[in-house]
């Protein structure tokens, strides 16, 4: 079947798919890491989307009989009707960590669209017009970069806890928007060095010599082109943020009872460790899988998009 | 060079008082003041408090008399610990948080270099799987997570270290492993990498085929060369050592800087808050600007303007 295909392609003279996207595929399919990290992604993609029908029970749910019968200790991994055992008061940690997935995946969703939101207008407006608009702009991300930024989030988490936004979706809106306001710098650096070499290429010469307008320059021509390092720095900031996200949850800060990251889910299980270190360990795990899967898939698309800097940081 | 670096101090002061603006007004742009407690003070006692303090001025005069203050090197009184004033509080926890990253950015370079390096001349051999499994670790634990893990370890089951604490070389180790954890695994990954990239250089080649022996080609012409790069990334390290010990410092209870923070935010202690603040924007800075002056020392073809 495939030579009757191969030969048959041969016949009409068909060409393989090309172009960047496709040729970055292929390379990335070749890349082990990358597909591993592929794979993690979209397991947790999926934990998130469809958890809570999954989940056995709703996350808030004291199973207070099992938990009793125990002696009001937590249940370890594998009891009857709690495939991953349950916390200290009974609630189901399957079903918890499952919420959890989706609290971490939508960190991942959320402030990466922030970070784009604020950085790609702001690095590409620098790059653009230059000059004096370039200067007060990368003097700005200078201190946005200069301020310490877990201490910015703090700050931001707390003050703000008691407001609209610092109520809504659970307290995490908030945590979502404090962390892509302290991280946007990079992406937005980032823009504006893409901009400043692509404005002198010869597309874009000749674009502007048949009177093309700057907006659709900037959308036609710099924006696709621009973008693969853009995906690459957006995919490798993802860990940052569920990493600062759990960070936050753990000193207890941002995601609000009975709802539990990952990070809260640590510190909760912080003082069972002892007798049931499940309920510091699986949360952990989950952690680890999701920034060592983001991590990955980030390497491999770099490598994919940009073959002359394999193995370079 | 000499008006480059004159600028980049300068512009230090500009990113101190931006910084300071933010955090100034952002606290006082939200209801709530020191003087909420449990038990409810009098308006009388609260009006008395906020005329002491100088809280019942408008915010910006507040902020005003708050820079000439630090312009004299006072950062304030304390409105939680009475009886200290905020330049004592950070006075005692200055040298505690430097120690602790001192100590820690030693050991990531004394551990994280020779890991890269082994790595690397081990390509794709077992120090090479080796290595880089360990980084992928560390990569994926979050210090708090690793800080748990070595309690656990070390200070609960084998009980080599105590639990917490800041009193002597024994307390000093396991915070300063949680802390060094990450920059080990970065430091290690940026120098396996720019070994590899190194090893294909034409100047490497002519050495090797000068018939020069492989260690002196490795220590003369390849780490030496490779080390540059990661120059550039301890900028990044040496901030995450910065607001790292923040978390360290709040698992192992160490008495630095970082413990006060979170205090002064709940409890609206401005004096502290803006202090502690203003000391990390301040060690950010200046460690980002010696590592640019560092990387146009070691590398002569770069030349700042």
């Amino acid at each position: 079947m495939a030579t009757t295909q191969a030969v048959g392609r041969a016949a009409t003279g068909r060409r393989e798919r090309t172009g960047l996207w496709w040729d970055a595929w292929g390379r990335l399919r070749k890349n082990k890491l990358a597909l591993v990290g592929l794979v993690g992604v979209v397991i947790l993609m999926f934990a998130a989307i469809f958890g809570p029908m999954l989940a056995p029970y709703p996350y808030q749910d004291q199973d207070l009989q099992a938990i009793a019968n125990n002696g009001f200790r937590p249940l370890p991994i594998g009891s009857p009707g709690h495939i991953l055992g349950t916390d200290q008061l009974g609630r189901d940690m399957l079903s918890r960590l499952l919420d959890g997935a989706r609290i971490s995946m939508s960190v991942a969703l959320v402030v990466q669209f922030v970070v784009l939101f604020i950085g790609l207008p702001i690095g590409a407006a620098a790059g653009w017009f230059a000059g004096r608009v370039d200067t007060f702009l990368m003097r700005f991300t200078d201190v946005i970069y200069a301020f310490p930024d877990l201490l910015f989030l703090i700050l931001l988490s707390v003050t703000l806890r008691d407001t609209p936004l610092g109520q809504a979706y659970d307290g995490l809106l908030l945590v979502f928007v404090a962390i892509g306001l302290t991280s946007w710098v990079t992406v937005a650096r980032l823009v504006r060095g893409q901009m400043l070499s692509l404005k002198e290429t010869e597309f874009v010469e000749a674009a502007k010599a048949i009177g093309v307008s700057d907006r659709s320059i900037i959308s036609r021509h710099l924006l696709p082109n621009g973008s693969g390092p853009v995906i690459v720095a957006i995919t490798l900031g993802i860990p940052g943020a569920i990493l600062a996200e759990a960070t936050l949850a753990y000193i207890g800060i941002g995601v609000q009872p009975p709802r539990a990251s990952w990070g809260s889910l640590i510190a909760d299980g912080q003082k069972y460790i002892r007798s049931d270190p499940h309920l510091v360990l699986l949360p952990a795990i989950c952690i680890a899988v999701a920034l060592v899967s983001f991590t990955f898939l980030g390497d491999g698309l770099r490598d994919a998009l940009d073959p002359k800097l394999k193995g370079k940081q | 060079m000499k008006r480059y670096l004159v600028r980049r101090v300068l512009w230090i002061i500009p990113v101190l008082v931006a910084v300071s603006l933010i955090t100034f007004f952002l606290m006082h742009a939200v209801p709530g003041g020191p003087w909420d407690q449990e038990k409810k003070l009098s308006p009388e006692v609260i009006a008395r408090l906020n005329q002491i303090y100088g809280l019942d001025q408008p915010v910006y005069m507040q902020y005003l008399n708050w820079i000439g203050g630090i312009l004299q090197g006072n950062l304030g009184p304390s409105y939680v610990f009475k009886d200290r004033t905020v330049n004592d509080i950070i006075a005692g926890g200055i040298p505690v948080t430097i120690q602790l990253g001192i100590q820690a950015f030693i050991l990531a370079v004394l551990v994280g270099l020779p890991l890269g390096i082994v790595a690397a001349l081990g390509h794709n051999r077992w120090p090479d799987y080796v290595a880089t499994g360990l980084s992928v670790v560390w990569i994926a634990t979050p210090s708090f997570v690793l800080a748990i893990i070595l309690i656990i370890v070390f200070s609960v089951d084998l009980k080599w270290f105590p639990v917490a604490g800041w009193e002597g070389p024994q307390t000093w180790v396991l915070p300063t492993i949680a802390l060094a954890a990450f920059p080990i695994a970065v430091i290690a990954r940026y120098t396996r990498a720019s070994m590899l990239e190194v090893t294909r250089k034409d100047y490497v080649r002519t050495a090797q085929s000068k018939g020069i022996t492989g260690r002196a080609v490795v220590y003369r012409h390849m780490i030496r060369n490779a080390l540059i790069p990661v120059v550039t990334i301890m900028g990044p390290i040496l901030a995450f050592l910065v607001t790292g010990s923040f978390i360290v410092e709040h698992v192992f209870a160490v008495p630095g800087v970082g413990r006060y923070y979170l205090s002064a935010i709940t409890t609206r202690d401005y004096p502290l808050l803006m202090a502690t603040t203003l000391i990390y924007a301040f060690a950010v800075a200046v460690l980002n600007l010696v590592v640019d002056i560092l990387y146009a020392y070691i590398d002569p073809r770069i030349r700042y303007s």
